[in-house]
């Protein structure tokens, strides 16, 4: 199949292999699976299904669990903006703003090009350098609209 | 007040999350220790001494913990390493984590040893996915260095790491919850008794602890219960990261004794409030704590009993400082609706009263609000307290209630004055 190229597929069996029980390695194989396809579609889950053993129902009702497993495209570039407390406490209603305008687009959206896609997060372990947002796996603190254009603009 | 450095003393060392290191700084000399000169008794016995309380959130006795695992159940036991940090305001597992992942690898070997424990998990939030590769890379440094795997150190020990990822949702920290995600399910809590030390990963015993906790293992092996507990209260034993945020002229991660009073930690270490404003209040465990006015901040100090004396609790360490500007009515929605959302749904009290303490706070905030919406809200809270299957209901309660009781001028203000009203509300 070529969802899963030959390489992840070693690495899945591999980690597979480093567990008391196979569905344990559930979450570590969707993340392969994920950060190779980009999300999860049906085909996926139906992969990974068999992989481990499970039902694609098994599958597809734990993913629905958690928040960072995608079952829809995202943009190259995933914004993901904490709007929790301290956060908040350090400004990040001026971020949120700022980043709708300059995208275009609100919270769950992704710009037309496909580049960015804009969310809300939870607190995402920044809190005493707010406000911090991360880009894909990349985190960023002490954000102003200045420093996130800098950021941005500074993307390939 | 002295303020030793137990576990930030290596965070300024260049590559200080390196072996080489760490090994030269003191590392892993407290497992060689254990192994070589501790039963796993006398390993259990220094750590109660030590007055070791969890990092977590519960602040439960770490020694006692690891005491309730049965000796003869027959059965695998496990170690988790519960590095899902995710309670807002909480931000000091990620410094040990990138800083000094080692003092959390020794810590989770030592604990492996006390209850004879073979494998052992690290469960990493999968927002931090960058320090699950630091964590990874550590891991397979100490075992090149003979520290993780087969016979340890020549001990005869054995003990594996597994480094797994979350993949969001809060309630993964919750300790059940994280088990049944581990075991790759919906993460719905499990109903206790029966505990994990008896009944945990995959039915057996487990102990589990946060990284903050493991990592303070090793000093305490290396230089006594009894020093650690010196270092703080008779109770609370030892020093701890407090990750400060808010309203403070320098928010950051301060390793302080406990029992360090809470003023000289605002006014001095941290600068005191931003803009020489005056303190409003003050959030000392993370969103799940209850608040504190500005005057029970400031006469509190930093320790499991203190807090707990005022009805609120030191929970995770995060301290979140109010400044008198801050509109308390629009912090209590933000984290009521951080609750809302991170319900996983099981129980109703929790899952429909998060919802409805939303609903109520929004039209509070939108200028709709009626007076008895104030006392609608506070019984609402009082109902899902002690109602729910797992402590996450009760943090919901314990952020809006006590808001209502000690700052009541901020929420009739919206319903006595509609003009203060905000003219968009965030969609909950
Ligand atoms: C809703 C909820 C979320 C929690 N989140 C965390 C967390 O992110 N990290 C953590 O260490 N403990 C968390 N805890 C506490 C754990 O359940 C558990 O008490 C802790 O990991 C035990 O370790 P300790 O004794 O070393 O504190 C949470 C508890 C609840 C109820
Ligand atoms: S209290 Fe909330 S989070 Fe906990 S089990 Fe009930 S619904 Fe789930
Ligand atoms: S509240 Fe935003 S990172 Fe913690």
């Amino acid at each position: 199949m070529t969802l899963v190229p030959v390489e992840a597929e070693k690495k899945i069996d591999e980690i597979i292999a480093r567990y008391p029980v196979r569905r344990s390695a559930l979450l570590p194989v969707l993340w392969v699976v994920q950060r190779h396809v980009g999300y999860l579609p049906d085909e996926a889950l139906a992969w990974v299904a068999d992989k481990l053993g499970l039902t694609f129902m098994d599958v597809a009702t734990t993913v629905s669990f958690y928040t960072m497993f995608t079952r829809r495209p995202l943009g190259r570039y995933h914004i993901q903006v904490c709007t929790n407390v301290s956060c908040l406490l350090g400004g990040c209603e001026e971020i949120e703003a700022h980043l709708k305008k300059k995208l275009g687009i609100g919270f769950g959206e992704t710009t037309p090009d496909g580049r960015f896609t804009l969310s809300e997060v939870e607190c995402i372990g920044a809190c005493s350098w707010a406000p911090a947002m991360q880009i894909n796996f990349d985190f960023h603190h002490h954000l102003t609209p200045e420093k996130v254009d800098r950021i941005l603009d500074a993307l390939p | 007040m002295e303020k030793p450095k137990v576990l930030s003393a290596r965070f300024d060392l260049p590559d200080s999350h390196r072996l080489e290191v760490y090994r030269r700084t003191g590392g892993y000399r407290a497992l060689e220790k254990a192994l070589r000169e501790m039963t796993p008794e006398d390993v259990i016995e220094e750590v109660k001494k030590s007055a070791l309380r969890g990092r977590g959130g519960a602040g439960f006795s770490t020694g006692l913990k690891w005491s309730f695992v049965p000796k003869d159940s027959g059965k695998p036991t496990y170690v988790i390493c519960n590095a899902d940090e995710s309670e807002p305001g909480t931000c000091k597992d990620r410094l040990i984590m990138e800083k000094d992942p080692h003092a959390m690898i020794e810590g989770i070997l030592i604990a492996a040893y006390a209850i004879g424990a073979h494998l052992a998990f690290i469960y990493i939030r999968g927002e931090y996915w960058y320090l699950k590769e630091i964590v990874e890379g550590a891991v397979e440094e100490a075992r090149a260095g003979g520290y993780v795997g087969a016979n340890i150190l020549g001990s005869g020990f054995d003990c594996d790491i597994i480094v797994h990822p979350g993949a969001g949702a809060y309630i993964c920290g919750e300790e059940t919850a994280l088990m049944e995600s581990l075991e790759g399910k919906r993460a719905y809590p499990r109903i206790k008794p029966p505990f994990p030390a008896v009944v945990g990963l995959y039915g057996c015993p487990t102990i589990i602890n946060n990284v903050e906790t493991l990592a303070s293992v090793p000093p305490i092996i290396l230089n006594g219960g009894d020093w650690f507990r010196r270092l703080g209260t008779e109770k609370s034993g030892g020093t701890r990261l407090f990750a400060v945020s808010g309203h403070v002229e320098r928010p950051g991660v301060y390793e302080l004794p406990m029992g360090y009073p809470m003023k000289a930690m605002i006014y001095e270490d941290c600068g005191g409030i931003r803009q020489g404003r005056c303190l409003k209040a003050v959030i000392p465990g993370g969103s799940s704590a209850p608040i504190l006015t500005a005057e029970e901040a400031e006469a509190c100090t930093l320790d499991f009993e203190s807090l707990a004396a005022l009805r609120s609790m030191l929970g995770s360490g995060a301290i979140i400082i109010m400044d008198e500007t801050t509109d308390l009515v629009k912090v209590v929605y933000r984290i009521a609706r951080f609750y809302a959302h991170e319900s996983c749904g099981w129980c109703v009290p929790c899952r429909e009263g998060t919802r409805w303490m939303v609903k109520i706070l929004e039209r509070l905030l939108s200028g709709r609000g009626r007076t008895r919406d104030l006392d609608l809200l506070y019984d609402l809270a009082r109902n899902i307290f002690g109602t729910t299957h797992c402590p996450l209901g009760d943090a919901a309660a314990w952020a809006v209630y006590p808001a209502i009781e000690k700052f009541r001028a901020d929420f009739e203000k919206y319903v006595t004055q509609p003009t203060v009203a905000l003219t968009t509300v965030p969609a909950g």
